[in-house]
């Protein structure tokens, strides 16, 4: 019984490397980070409805299998949610291939807590502590005497390396942090969990949390987290969406990232509540990662 | 022509034979293959080193320090030692350099085309100042020499990968792979949906053979085998929202999240197998033997107590251990339930990481062929071995 299960299965992956392995030049093909994943599917669909001859596969997998898919020419476009990172970029390098960098969007990440919770407010600084152990109690923040249950997202997220490197400045989570596997499970835990903290994207706020208000100038200014205030980048938790293309493939990807970076295409943005990248920017807005 | 017919049934028989055994064979080989795969990617991790491949720290050679361990290692980058005496330096606060810091310095111009400035750049950093760790790539490296030294590399040891209580495969310069807390993580959940599973099941086995009339037999035991039907992710979401607010409110917890929930949803995953097998054991016993108990004048109790139980002893075993085999390798379920906090569990009211829920959740992330990659597939050795262990004594014990 098992084996047969087991062969079926085996006939399945092999069928999958097949057709995996099978290229097709005239589709594109789209793949990396499961945060950028629905945005891309919906430009696709709107795409695919203005042109209906073009072919476009879209599949997630996280913003380093994009990178690496790209990198061994499997695919045209990596959706990423981050930059590259160093040694991908020394990866790619080193095989001789140039690759181009494009800003699609921005995606904003809200610091949410329990509805019950009174604290409204918390610094840059106090989140670190908070989410690398060295503040445990509510209390030290100016709230209730509860236990603070920092949870965090699975290191395979693309969310997990941003928070880290934005929030935490590179430090570390405390060990043995509470890790979802989904934005959706982060939401329900921090919702039935009083002394919660964690962290989701902009688009997925809701009612069932609180988002708290973040100072990143030691507690001068407090920002809400809102389509508004990430939109003008006045609040800091701000992260752009890429998508890599190899250059020499420019001609053949050209037409669908002038489709998403067109009004159009920025429209799809808005709607899946991502931040156009067109808003206005203070300061230089294709750099702009870095608060 | 009846002859012709005979050697062409003849022929096809023997075909039908040699591809049964053939695809015996292959699938043997597979598997082979499979467990080869597995140790081989796994035990490549003692053979990477402990800081990240193609990475080295480097320091100046003003300071005495030669050899920093990896937990050191975190702890300097995480800011938790921040002097150098700590490590038996100088008293002097130490500064963590990484190679992105040099980007926020010098404009990109300075770099060159293809970065071939940037190991100059780096020398005059660490030269300039005594106190200085810095985490480069080696390609880029400033020469070693009078001013520069570089900290001798060492792979990642056994010790540490069994005997280490931290687990941060993401971490940089130094990523922590310690096992025990997943290892005793798994091991604790299993154990306890095997407590909860266990009676409750063999309950309802007793019951559906021995108690039960036909027509609830009838209808219970497809019931109790849809059980088996429902993928785990519903099980896990159930486990969410419903189990784990209920156990946080009746034990008083901070957190929902715990190896007793996860104990428990795999438990109610668990039954199924168990109950079936174990039915099926109970209901083997002879007719002749009840019959002979009841007539020599026992109750229906000890009929039960003192006659089908012993005679169904090692089904039951075998139906516990199939079990334990499932509530080990489950994984959907348990990553949504458990926290997924990779600690040492004291009580079971705390959250705890399973190994298969570590697998599932890294792996897509993990860089092919990197230390991290190379840890999660020793993980699934170890889970292996623990299965293989299971799956051997319960066929040991049902052939009893």
């Amino acid at each position: 019984m098992e084996k047969r299960a087991f062969k079926k299965a085996l006939f399945f992956v092999v069928a999958f490397m097949l057709a995996a392995c099978s290229r097709d030049n005239s589709s594109l093909k789209i793949t990396g980070s499961d945060t950028v994943l629905p945005l891309t599917q919906k430009e696709v669909e709107v795409y695919m409805r203005r042109s209906p001859e073009s072919k476009i596969s879209v599949t997630g997998g996280g913003s380093g299998v994009g990178i690496a898919a790209l990198a061994e020419g499997i695919v045209d476009i990596a959706q990423a949610s981050r930059k590259m990172k160093f040694e991908e970029i020394l990866k790619i390098g080193s095989k001789g291939i140039a690759v181009e960098e494009i800003v699609i969007a921005y995606d904003a990440l809200a610091v949410v807590v329990n509805n019950d919770n009174v604290i409204s407010n918390l610094t840059r600084e106090q989140l670190e502590d908070i989410f690398t152990g060295k503040i445990q109690n509510w209390k030290e923040v100016g709230g209730d005497d509860i236990k603070i249950i920092p949870y965090s997202r699975e290191t395979s997220s693309g969310t997990y390396e941003f928070f880290k490197e934005h929030v935490l400045e590179n430090k570390n989570y405390k060990n043995g942090i509470l890790s979802m596997p989904a934005t959706g499970a982060m939401i329900q835990s921090v919702s039935q969990t009083r002394g919660a903290i964690g962290y989701v994207g902009l688009a997925y706020l809701d009612k069932a949390v609180k988002a708290v208000h973040i100072s990143y100038d030691s507690g001068r200014s407090f920002v809400e987290p809102s389509f508004e205030n990430a939109g003008n980048r006045s609040y800091p938790i701000v992260r752009p969406l890429y998508y890599y293309y190899l250059t020499a493939s420019e001609s053949k990807v050209d037409p669908f990232i002038r489709f998403v970076r067109s009004d159009e295409g920025q429209q799809a943005v808005k709607q899946l509540g991502y931040i156009p990248f067109t808003q206005p920017a203070p300061n230089n807005d294709e750099k702009k990662g870095e608060i | 022509m009846m002859k012709r017919k005979g050697k062409y049934k003849k022929v096809m028989e023997r075909g039908t034979e040699r591809l049964l055994s053939a695809s015996g064979a292959v699938t043997g080989i597979v598997i082979l293959f499979i467990v080869i795969f597995l140790f081989r990617e796994g035990i490549g991790l003692f053979r990477s080193p402990d800081v990240e491949k193609g990475y080295a720290l480097y320091l100046n050679t003003k300071n005495p320090v030669e050899q920093l361990t990896p937990y050191e290692i975190k702890q300097i980058f995480d800011s938790e030692i921040t002097s150098w005496d700590q490590l038996g330096g100088p008293n002097k606060a130490i500064r963590p350099y990484r190679v992105d810091d040099i980007f926020k310095e010098y404009p990109e111009e300075e770099w060159g085309d293809h970065y071939e400035l940037l190991s100059g750049k780096l020398e005059e950093v660490i030269k300039s100042d005594p106190n200085i760790i810095a985490f480069l790539p080696q390609r880029y490296a400033p020469p070693v020499g009078a001013d520069i030294k570089e900290l001798p590399a060492k792979n990642i040891t056994i010790a540490g990968f069994f005997g280490g209580k931290e687990w941060l495969p993401t971490a940089t310069p130094s990523p922590l792979f310690g096992a025990l807390p997943l290892i005793s993580g798994t091991l604790l959940v299993s154990f306890l949906a095997i407590l909860i599973a266990v009676p409750l099941s063999l309950g309802v086995a007793i019951f559906l053979s021995e108690l039960a009339t036909k027509k609830t037999r009838q209808v219970l035991k497809p019931v109790i085998e849809l059980l088996a039907g429902i993928p785990s992710v519903v099980y896990g979401f159930f486990g969410l929202v419903v189990l784990s607010p209920a156990i946080q409110k009746i034990f008083h917890l901070p957190v929902g999240e715990t190896a007793l929930t996860g104990g428990m949803i795999l438990a109610i995953m668990a039954m199924p197998t168990i109950i079936s097998v174990a039915e099926d054991a109970l209901d083997n016993t002879p007719r002749a033997l009840k019959e002979a108990s009841l007539a020599l004048g026992a109750t229906k109790w000890q009929t039960i107590c003192k006659v089908v139980f012993p005679y169904a002893s090692s089904g039951i075993v075998a139906a516990m251990v199939l079990g334990i085999g499932r509530a080990i390798g489950e994984t959907m379920a348990v990553l949504m339930v458990t926290g997924n906090a990779a600690v040492m569990p004291v009580t079971p009211f705390e959250s705890v990481r399973t190994i298969p829920a570590t697998i599932a959740a890294e792996l897509g992330e993990a860089p092919a062929g990197g230390a991290h990659y190379q840890a999660l597939f020793l993980l699934g050795c170890i889970l292996f071995l623990i299965t293989t262990m299971t799956t051997v004594i319960a066929e040991f014990v049902s052939k009893k």
